[in-house]
Order: C-alpha cells, then structure tokens, then sequence
C-alpha cells in the first residue's frame, strides 16, 4: 500500500472528490478543451486574462483522480500568476511527472510536489498534465489542445 | 425461452453440455502459458485483460520458433525445398481455419492483419461495388470502432447513409427496431458476434435470417466470438465473418475474413501487388482466384502458421469446454462482484461471454486499473473503442475484467480483493 499512497496522496484524493475551481466562468475571455482519447478524460479550462495576469481560472469535465486533482491544484495555482509564469510552472510541473527532475527544497512548486509519485507510473503521465496541455492551449488562443505522442 | 434454446438461436453450443476442467486439467492448461508463471509487483500476475489481447501456449510459440528456425522461405513461387514447405504449412493452415469454421472450402478463407482488416476489406472491396449515394449500412450501438468507422469511411464516400439499430440498458440489442432499420436501400448489416465492452452475445443467426429475407448480406465481427464459442459459418449462414488470431491464443498480426465463395469471386480486389495476380502487363493486369486475390503481398506466413497451432490447441481441448469454463467463471465473478458495495455491472444481457464490465461510485475507472495492477490483476480501463456504448450508458469509461481457458477462481478472488483495496484508497 506504501508505494500506492505515493500515488494517491491524500492531497490528491482530496482535491479529486471536492475540486476547487470546478465551474465555468461567465466571463472569460480565454478557454480552451482538452481530451485524452486514450482514456476519454475531457476537461475545459476558462481564463479571465487581464494584460499579461491570469486574474482568474477555473475548469470543468471529467477523468479520473490524478487528472481532476492535478487541473484543480493547477488553477489554485495559476490564478494571479503571469502568463510567463505559469508556463514556466508547467515546465517544471512536467520535468516533476515525468521524472525528469524531482522536486528540489525550497523550490517554487508548492504542493504540486505531491504530483512527484506520478513519475512512477508512465501510464499515468498523461493523465497529469491534460490540464496544463489544455492551459497552454487556451493561453494560446487555441480552442484545443493538442496531447504530445510522447510524454 | 430456455437458456439452451436462446444459445441455440445464437448459435452457440451449450455450455451445460460441456465438462468444467478439472483441477488438474486447470493446472496443465496453466502451465502451457509460460507468461502466466511471472509476478508483478511481487504478486502472482492475474490476466484479466484477455478481450484485449489473449496469451500465448507454448505450442504457438514453438511452432514459430520452429518455423522460422527449420522453414523460413517465401511461399508459392519457389520450386526450392523450404518454399514448398512453408507452402504447405501455410496452406495447412488456411484447412485449419477452415475446419475451425466450418466453411465449405479453404478458399473462403482470408488471411488478413486481424478483424479490423477483414472489416476494411469488405467496405473496400464488396462496399465500393455495391453501396452507392443515399444506400444505407445497417450495424448495432454496441459495434467496436472497427466495425464502425470502415463503415463511415464508406458512407462518406459513397454518399450513403450509416444506420444505427439502438441497444437496451441491459445491453441487448433491441431486435424489433433493428428489423425495422432493415429497408430497401440496406445494402449491407454488419453486426458484432459479441460486445467487447458488455460481454453481449448478439442474436447473429436471427439477425442474418431477418437480413436474408431483404436479400441483405451480413457481415459477423467475432472478434470477441471465436475465443469463446463453436462458430459454425454454414450453419450461422453468415457472408462474412471476421475474426483476429492474437485474441484466440494466436499471434498478432495474423486474422481471418471467412466470405462465402461467390460474393468473394464477385468482389474486386482490395490491394494490389504480387501473388493476387494472374498477368500482368502495363496496359492490363487479370487478377488470381481466391482467397490470393486479396492477400497481395508476402503474407505472415509464421503468423498463420502460429494461428494454426492455437486452433489446434482449442479445439484439442474443445471450444465448448472453454466456453463452458469462461461461462463458470463469468457467473462467479458476477456474483462475487456484484456484492461489493458502490459498485455497478455494466452490461447485464442474458446472454453474456466473457468480459465483465463495472464502474465504482466516486472512483474512475483509470484508477481502479493503476491500483489492480499494484495487485499484480491486469484488467482493462477506457472506453474499449466503444465510445458510442459509453456515450449510451452515459459514462466515460468502465473498468473491464475478461476471462479466458486459463483464469481461475482464485484469481477471481484476487480481483474481488483488489477492488476492495481500491474502495479503501478512495474511502
């Protein structure tokens, strides 16, 4: 069970049953869908941009608890960051869940350092980063977004 | 009805008919699966994930290692000793399909890439010559992708029209509606055997007569069919019948397109290239006699002859037996399943082989699936390219358990355990 609960931290589990930021918003003026057709996880993410600050953020949509967490902690984290932030932040959110890079003390990644099990299941990958995938679309201007083959 | 007068119109044999394995019978099948002997997660590995893909025997292993090690050649054009060999284990294997069958000669018998090929061949070839602008193709809601979108492809064409018999929340098909779909314009039905995401044996041989009083020809997917019960093509009366190797204990790579002799000496070729030609000049090629007419190309000669092996050791041990034993093991399941709380069955027609869907109140699919695994159980999350279906039952996704000659109890047991541990991690 140990190494499951690196997996499904209670933070995880947590924000999977009461996602915070779960709504749409009326007045948004960037979104963007994303959908991982392996699995069928559809989430859209809204943005309220303000200049180059992302004052507000919110999702809707379904998948399992790694991706709904994951899209939740990303909005409590993105909103009120720059545009250039926040890309960074997936970045280094990416490097975390791929294993590329773990986390390191005092870093800037707040709790998303709980995402750091994830690395240890490939298939999982995915189902982390689908939110900030459909972010970045959305930031950019696209009304989808795009999942790399490999990840 | 009775439950054996409903396999019957199925075409099913009897399950009660046949023996259940012994323990050692068990035990011995086990044992042909070296796969099977492996842990995972320092857990025994439980195989659940057989609707996808089955494992191998040794039997189908060694016989392509020996294959290639003793007779590797190309096929038909070489007068040399190891061509006419494999030659002949090629052609030994059409028989044996044949055979397995039960079709009136092996020159019914396609080999193609699996049943997603036999499906494109037939839109292709016998779609193209026949369908044309505002035609109709029949299927059910319960089809996989592969018996959907080559039907698409074709409709978008040609200008015709993909009609949709809609299923019930058992997940049976609803046969009235079905008939009334049947119209003038339907030029073709194409129906799944059985459900790959609900287990569902479909009502083919009612289907095929209802098609044939319309002079309609049908098309049977039995991907999910031919591992578990006695397909019997004459007496089925089918046009088509589609099944893949891999699934049936063979290789992948290697399936099958049963047609019945004139449809396919109607039909054009599919792909061009060598050994599906009788001359060739640059002004006008006359195509070879079926089945070579659609296998352009070198076929998968250590695919066949692997296929043929896997036949071999079903029916030495008996398709019913198997079936009979799946059947057991499906009853089992659903009862030790169905007891567990928050859980749903999804799919619950009276006539079901071999898979077992279900979803957990509150846990998705993906991550029934992750923490299986941790258990060493192996069982499929996703929509199973049945999208339709979960769109149908309104889901994203179900958590699938399927059931093959070597499961058992006891891994039933481990399954059961390991949704309990699931239901623990997200209590």
């Amino acid at each position: 069970m140990s190494d499951l609960r690196d997996l499904y931290q209670e933070v995880i589990l947590e924000h999977s049953k009461a996602p915070r930021n779960f709504h749409d918003l009326a007045d948004a003026s960037h979104k963007a869908e994303g959908f991982n057709p392996l699995c069928g996880d559809q989430f859209t993410v809204y943005l309220r941009v303000d200049g180059d600050a992302i004052r507000d953020i919110s999702f809707q949509g379904a998948g399992c608890a790694i991706s709904k967490a994951s899209a939740s902690m990303m909005t409590q984290i993105v909103k009120g960051k720059s545009r250039e932030e926040a890309k960074k932040l997936f970045e280094r959110f990416h490097k975390l869940v791929t294993g590329e890079e773990p986390p390191k003390n005092g870093e800037d990644l707040g709790k998303l350092a709980v995402f750091a099990g994830v690395s240890e299941y490939p298939a999982r990958v995915k189902c982390a980063t689908l939110a900030w995938h459909t972010l970045q679309a959305a930031l950019e201007g696209q009304a989808e977004a795009v999942l790399p083959d490999e990840e | 009805m009775t439950t054996a007068a409903r396999n019957f119109e199925a075409g099913l044999q009897r399950p009660e008919d046949a023996q259940l394995f012994s323990r050692a019978e068990l035990e011995k099948i086990r044992a042909d699966f070296p796969i099977l002997q492996q842990k995972v997660h320092g857990k025994p590995l439980v195989y659940f994930d057989n609707a996808a893909t089955s494992q191998k025997p040794r039997a189908v292993i060694d016989a392509i290692v020996r294959y290639y090690e003793t007779t590797n050649a190309n096929i038909h054009r070489g007068v040399h000793f190891l061509s006419e060999r494999a030659t002949e284990q090629h052609d030994a294997a059409r028989r044996t399909v044949q055979k397995f069958l039960n079709a009136r000669s092996a020159n019914e018998i396609i080999f193609v890439r699996g049943t997603t090929e036999a499906i494109n061949l037939v839109a292709q070839s016998y779609g193209r010559a026949n369908v044309g602008p505002g035609d109709e193709v029949l299927i059910t809601g319960m089809e996989h992708h592969s018996d959907i979108v080559p039907w698409q492809l074709l409709c978008d064409d040609k200008g015709a029209k993909l009609c949709v018999g809609p299923i019930d929340d058992n997940g049976e098909l609803l046969i009235g509606e079905f008939a009334d779909l049947l119209s003038p314009r339907t030029k073709l039905v194409a129906v799944t055997h059985v459900s790959n995401a609900l287990g569902t044996v479909n009502p083919v041989r009612k289907i095929i007569e209802l098609a044939h009083e319309r002079n309609v020809p049908v098309l049977v997917d039995g991907a999910q069919a031919a591992p578990h019960m006695k397909v019997d093509v004459q007496e089925l009366d089918c046009d088509f019948y589609a099944f893949s190797g891999h699934k049936v204990y063979g290789p992948t790579g290697i399936g099958v397109l049963y047609g019945k002799a004139a449809l396919l000496n109607a039909m054009p070729p599919y792909q061009g290239g060598g050994d599906m030609i009788a001359s060739v000049t640059f002004q006008k090629s006359t195509y070879n006699k079926v089945p070579y007419k659609f296998e352009a190309g070198t076929p998968d000669i250590a695919g066949a002859i692997g296929l043929d092996a896997a036949l071999r050791y079903v029916s030495d041990i008996g398709i019913d037996r198997i079936g009979a034993h799946e059947h057991d093991l499906l009853e089992y399941a659903t009862t030790a399943i169905s007891q567990i709380p928050s859980l749903q069955i999804v799919g619950s027609a009276s006539e079901k082989a071999g898979v077992l869907s279900f979803v957990l109140e509150n846990v998705h699919p993906h991550d029934i699936g992750t923490i299986l695994d941790q258990e060493g159980v192996a069982i499929r999350t996703g929509h199973h390219c049945s999208q339709p279906v979960m769109r149908r039952f309104n889901i994203p996704a179900t958590a699938r358990a399927s059931f093959a000659i070597y499961n058992t109890r006891e891994e039933i047991d481990a399954l059961a355990r390991g949704i309990e541990k699931v239901r623990e991690v997200f209590a």
